[in-house]
């Protein structure tokens, strides 16, 4: 089976939205209790988009997370990821898809305790396909680091580091194969506000410089930092709507560091 | 390069995952690799034991002498009451003559006759067994002297009141004093001691071989058993490979000689050194099998504590196991690190008991009477064992581990 996007029959990638689920539905049969996670959700998710999804707790946004992350395969209906039919695709091709495609961020970071940042951020390099070798792999894990700045704290561990520094090192980890799609579950979920605007920092500029995300929260502040906003409730989709005065981390976070300047003078 | 690392690199690395988490649980991961070391640990030392043992009584065995072959008067019937072998009188000293002159794969023989007496001298007195033989006998059954010599065909014929003593019944009555020149008192008979045996000790079936005295059969048997029949002939055949041979002609010859019709059995029984050799072979190792199975059993309850304590870590470890799969880890990476763990796990039991168990062997032979050999076939085994052990009772777990739902194992707590 191919999963190549490039194939000649496909349409030009940039055509192919990156997310296209047609109705799609997730049920969970528990006894005779059927659950409907999902019902018949129709959401298209273009390159280059920043999309929050929302909901107060069991709207159903977090198994739409895994069905879009290829954690979970829709009971109903059809998810395409660029243009692929997930559901035709083997466990060994949802993993590689997983690797390569796509990068997580969570809520609880999901770092391997005692193991470095540089091992956390090489660890989906380790299950890469083509193997990479490892003086690069050690490379583009520094690179990454470097980029969400944790380049001085390679050889720490999580525990050694703050909640903010852990969620980095997550952000990194979930980079460094250059996946198209970052989707982030609650990822400033644990952390104080001025450490969440410092993580949509990160994600504003990654998704400036070409990087598709999709976003868990149920803060609508959080929300604010997305392009685009869509809303759920009982496993439907009941708004979805550009982000009119979108927030920008960026000059927030110099407005912060400038007020806390004043504060400290004063 | 890259082959190089998907062939060599990959499996090393994970294995250094494993090791990690391995020494993460010093206490825990020693305490199930115990399982494994005392069972690697028991089949070697129980299979060196057993080697051991083989050796000793392989070289008691060769010990009676080269080539040997023993004729014993049959079992003596009268009115129902069988007296056992050796009891009837049948075999004479003419026997035990044309046994070594027609017999041409027979290089010696020595005709004997035994009897117990209280032997007298020094002022001491010592009972013993007094031993009638040809003066072939020593070289029969391969025995040397410590001092002095052994009598001649000429004291034979001339039945001459001389003794060679051995060293144990040598010790008893002279103590400290060299025996040769000495004069024993047998049944008041006076004997001159003109040869002292080395020391061969304790014989096949445990009895001392060096507590006796070795006269001429002819003198034994006119002046101390008073028998005019002979107990056993011993006979050392040319060869090994004529021992065969040389058994059937005696059969026939003795068959022949004591006029037996073809329809009835021997009035003699014929042992054969090869074959007590083979028999005492076959049993020692049917013990060596014995005892190292049984230490193999203790193999199998290692290897299911090996299984125990994986699947502890694997539900342990179900949220790692998440994280892996989440950022693209397949079922056959994950199955692979938690089987080389416990595989890991197996091969260092396998290790340290290989170490245990030549330890204890070397400890056993400071206190017992033989040295047990580690032989490398029950090393290799161990190893062997303790690898497919890993492989065995580590796949389970680990398969578990791989078919592990990533959103189950990632919102694991």
């Amino acid at each position: 089976m191919s999963i190549n996007p490039n194939h000649p029959q496909a349409p030009p990638l940039a055509q192919i939205p990156v997310i296209r689920l047609e109705s799609a539905a997730k049920v969970y049969r528990t006894g005779d209790v059927e659950v409907h996670a999902v019902r018949h959700v129709d959401l298209e998710v273009q390159r280059g988009e920043f999309v929050a999804v929302m909901g107060a707790s069991g709207s159903g946004k977090s198994t739409l997370m895994n069905i879009v992350g290829c954690l979970d395969k829709p009971t109903g209906g059809r998810y395409l990821l660029d243009g692929v039919n997930v559901a035709d695709l083997s466990r060994r091709h949802l993993a590689r898809l997983r690797n390569h495609k796509l990068g997580f961020v969570f809520q609880s970071f999901n770092l391997l305790a005692r193991t470095t940042a540089l091992e956390n951020v090489e660890l989906p390099m380790f299950y890469s396909k083509p193997l990479i070798s490892l003086r690069t792999q050690r490379r583009r894990a520094k690179e990454a680091l470097e980029r969400v700045g944790l380049g001085d704290r390679l050889g720490h561990r999580p525990s050694q580091l703050s909640g903010g520094q852990q969620q980095r090192i997550a952000i990194a980890r979930a980079i460094v194969n250059q996946p198209e799609l970052l989707l982030a579950d609650e990822p400033t979920g644990n952390l104080d506000t001025r450490t969440s605007i410092e993580i949509m920092g990160f994600f504003q500029e990654l998704n400036d410089a070409g990087i598709t995300i999709v976003m868990v929260t149920h803060e609508l502040d959080i929300a604010s930092y997305c392009k685009r906003i869509v809303v759920m409730r009982d496993g439907e989709v009941i708004s979805d709507t550009i982000n009119p005065d979108r927030r920008l981390a960026a000059t927030e976070r110099a407005t912060l560091d400038h007020a806390e300047k004043q504060a400290k003078l004063a | 390069m890259l082959l190089f690392q998907a062939l060599i690199l990959r499996p090393l690395l994970t294995a250094m995952i494993a090791l990690r988490a391995l020494r993460r649980n010093k206490l825990r991961s020693t305490l199930t690799a115990l399982g494994i070391i005392i069972g690697v640990a028991s089949v070697v030392a129980m299979v060196a034991v057993g080697n051991g043992a083989q050796a000793r009584i392989e070289s008691q065995v060769s010990a009676l002498g080269q080539n040997l072959l023993m004729v014993f008067a049959g079992n003596r019937r009268s009115g129902g009451v069988n007296s056992g072998g050796g009891s009837a009188s049948v075999l004479t000293l003419a026997d035990a003559a044309a046994l070594a002159r027609e017999i041409p794969d027979v290089a010696a023989a020595s005709p004997e006759v035994t009897t117990t007496v209280q032997a007298i001298a020094n002022g001491r007195n010592w009972s013993t067994t007094v031993a009638g033989e040809s003066e072939d006998y020593l070289k029969i059954r391969d025995w040397k002297l410590a001092g002095g010599s052994m009598f001649t065909e000429r004291e034979i014929r001339g039945s001459a009141k001389v003794a060679v003593i051995g060293s144990k019944t040598a010790h008893e009555l002279f103590g400290p004093l060299n025996p040769i020149g000495q004069t024993v008192r047998l049944k008041n008979i006076p004997f001159v001691i003109i040869g002292l045996l080395a020391s061969k000790g304790a014989g096949m079936g445990g009895q001392d071989q060096d507590d006796r005295i070795i006269v001429p059969f002819t003198t034994a048997m006119k002046r101390l058993t008073g028998e005019k029949y002979i107990r056993l002939i011993s006979l050392q055949v040319v060869s090994a490979d004529r021992m065969a041979a040389a058994q059937q002609q005696i059969v026939s010859l003795l068959r022949q000689r004591h006029r037996i019709p073809p329809e009835h059995g021997d009035d003699f029984s014929i042992l054969n050194q090869k074959e007590i050799a083979d028999t005492v072979g076959s049993i020692s190792g049917i013990i060596t099998m014995m005892l190292g199975s049984i230490a193999g059993m203790s193999l199998v309850v290692g290897g299911i504590g090996i299984m125990n304590i994986m699947l502890v870590s694997v539900t342990e470890r179900t949220r790692e196991i998440g994280i892996r799969v989440a950022i693209g880890a397949q079922g056959s990476d994950i199955l692979l690190q938690f089987l080389i763990e416990s595989i890991t796990l197996s091969l260092l039991g396998g290790l340290l008991g290989v170490l245990l168990g030549v330890g204890i062997s070397k400890g056993i032979s400071l206190f017992a009477d033989f040295t047990p050999v580690v032989s490398t076939g029950s090393v290799l085994l161990a190893f062997g064992v303790s690898f497919a052990i890993g492989v065995f009772f580590g796949f389970y777990p680990a398969r578990k581990a791989a078919a592990l739902d990533p959103i189950d194992a990632l919102r694991y707590e």
